[in-house]
């Protein structure tokens, strides 16, 4: 019999998707191995419980004081042994900057082999898969793990669905660690909102989006300017972003905002799986991109493989020509 | 401060049109151009700012071949002061071999904070960083996006998901991995490389570093390589750009948003 254990992500008292995303597909995973499955929580109090209650077997709490701030320098060593203990096969952690903090660390101290963004888990007579997406998603990887007592994998969100399925009841074993465990060489001090500003595209009808591909700062005003004429709102990706083009507040995916216009019409963005997970809101995507390969074509309703500068003059005179 | 960066030359695969080897294994990489990896690329300009700031030493470190060398020789032309190049031999690198090989080299020099990309642009595992900070038993927080020095602490500010940060203060020697957009990396000129390239770059073998190739068993390997299954995708609008302006209008009046 094998164990699938989940590690369960919380802020603000609310589950992650992605947590939810992980249990659903333990479930298929547990059925395979005739396992069962752990929920690992760590939290102040025992309000997340009633979300997951339903979805596990078990749910092991660790219960300490200020265990509400994710601490991967106090919560590697419990999981650490909490895996010696149970030896569950398989043990799924977000692929978020918390997992992404905390598993390739736990997987040097268990000394079990890692796995890391995986957008699917396969079991094949007997023997264990990861599937990823290497090269920007131009290309599946298929992934072998060295034989070992358990296996870790952290998952991208958006993989599976965000379902519960139901039917277990879980036993809650809670762990009092009182005063909590503390670290005297990392100490999380607070969380700080950074997205807010002047701009809310998340409540914006028509997103004009522009990517990496627009290539120069210069470009900017060009595409400020047909935003104002079509009275659309301007969104970015992360690397005008990151070359600060833009401030953060205009910034769609992950690290930004998830967007649900009507139309979001997106100039010169590839499409990597942080900015798409996104706009699954969206009513219409159209994109245009020169290189048609670019992951946003796989996601979008229409597509304009061109040269976006071009397109762009070419919608600034229709509008002059219409006003 | 005396600070290790350790970087990886990528494959730039953003335009291209990628190919998988007969092998099933890796892509086929003749026709593909190589740079630093853009995360690697912020570490570094990080490291040197620091340096800059509170003076110090800043060692880069790649794990690759001799043509691998390129992105050394940029460090050093961006202010690194020596740089080290861990050759692999025939082994086939996988994350957790390449930090330990990081480990090995590293463990025996004096360095106050180890800057990583968060991850590489070619197979984004982000684990070389994390991993090499548990080996060398050093706290260390990922997808950092502002760093300041305090005494003998770091305060560091963290990229967490749907636009928040995370504060956190770690004692030194400590471990970052760097996300893009901390800074904006000062532009490297060809003629500053070919003056860097006249600086020594410290080779050592796996021999060198005490190990032995037996000893290096992968956590992973590829089983094999697949393009993307075939989605139906998006409909394609040809014609002239006026056509396809056009034809964008038309599909905006569609679904209601007003122009």
């Amino acid at each position: 019999m094998s164990d699938v254990s989940v590690l369960i992500e919380h802020r603000d008292g609310k589950l992650s998707d992605l947590s939810l995303q992980m249990l659903w597909k333990a479930q298929e995973l547990s059925d395979i191995l005739n396992g069962k499955i752990d929920a690992i929580v760590f939290s102040d109090s025992e309000k997340i419980v009633e979300d997951i209650r339903s979805e596990v077997d078990t749910i092991y709490l660790f219960k300490g004081k200020g265990f509400d701030l994710f601490n991967s320098d106090i919560f590697k060593d419990i999981i650490d042994r909490f895996l010696k203990n149970n030896h569950p096969l398989i043990t799924m952690i977000a692929h978020s900057s918390w997992g992404m903090d905390l598993a390739p660390a736990l997987s040097v101290s268990a000394d079990l082999p890692l796995c890391t963004d995986c957008i699917d888990i396969e079991i094949k007579d007997g023997t264990l898969f990861a599937i990823r997406q290497i090269y920007n998603g131009k290309i599946y990887a298929k992934v072998r793990f060295r034989p070992a007592d358990g296996y870790i994998i952290t998952v991208r969100a958006g993989s599976f669905p965000t379902e519960k399925r139901g039917g277990r009841q879980a036993e809650v074993l809670v762990e009092e660690m009182g005063e909590g465990v503390k670290s005297d060489r990392k100490r999380i001090l607070e969380y700080v909102e950074s997205a807010k500003g002047e701009v809310d595209i998340t409540q914006a009808d028509f997103l004009l989006s522009i990517g990496r591909g627009v290539g120069d700062q210069e470009n900017i005003p060009l595409l400020k300017e047909l935003a104002d004429m079509m009275g659309a709102t301007l969104a970015c990706s992360r690397p005008v972003v990151d070359k600060n083009w833009l401030p953060k507040y205009h910034q769609v995916g992950t690290s930004g905002k998830s967007v649900s216009p009507k139309v979001y019409l997106a100039l010169g963005i590839s499409g990597a799986f942080q900015h798409v997970a996104g706009i699954g809101g969206a009513g219409t995507i159209i994109a245009i991109n020169k290189d048609p390969k670019a992951s946003i074509f796989r996601v979008a309703d229409y597509g304009v493989v061109e040269d976006l500068f071009k397109i762009v003059e070419s919608l600034k005179a229709k509008l002059k020509e219409g006003s | 401060m005396d600070i290790v960066v350790c970087i990886k030359r990528v494959p730039l695969t953003q335009e291209m049109d990628l190919e998988i080897d007969p092998s099933l294994k890796d892509i086929k990489r003749d026709m593909l151009s190589y740079n630093i990896n853009e995360w690697d690329n912020y570490a570094m300009e990080e490291a040197i700012r620091l340096k800059e700031n509170c003076g110090g030493t800043v060692t880069a470190i790649t794990v690759g071949k001799e043509e691998d060398e390129e992105i050394l020789r940029r460090a050093l032309a961006m202010g690194a002061d020596s740089a080290i190049r861990i050759d692999p031999g025939d082994i086939f690198l996988s994350p957790s071999l390449t930090s330990r090989l990081l480990f090995q080299c590293i463990k025996d020099i004096k360095y106050d904070l180890i800057l990583t990309g968060v991850q590489a642009d070619d197979t984004n595992d982000g684990l070389v960083g994390v991993m090499l900070a548990e080996l060398l038993n050093l706290p260390h927080s990922s997808v950092v996006i502002g760093v300041e020095v305090l005494n003998g602490d770091i305060r560091v500010r963290v990229e967490l998901e749907g636009g928040l940060e995370e504060v956190a203060q770690l004692r030194l020697p400590a471990l970052l991995t760097i996300q893009t957009g901390i800074n904006e990396p000062r532009y490297v000129s060809i003629m500053g490389i070919r003056k860097a390239s006249k600086k020594e770059i410290k080779v050592l073998d796996i021999e060198d570093l005490g190990l032995s190739k037996d000893q290096l068993v992968s956590d992973t390997e590829i089983e094999e390589l697949s393009l993307p299954p075939e989605l139906e995708g998006a409909e394609i609008i040809e014609g002239s750009a006026d056509e396809i302006a056009e034809r964008i209008i038309e599909i905006l009046k569609e679904k209601g948003v007003s122009i």
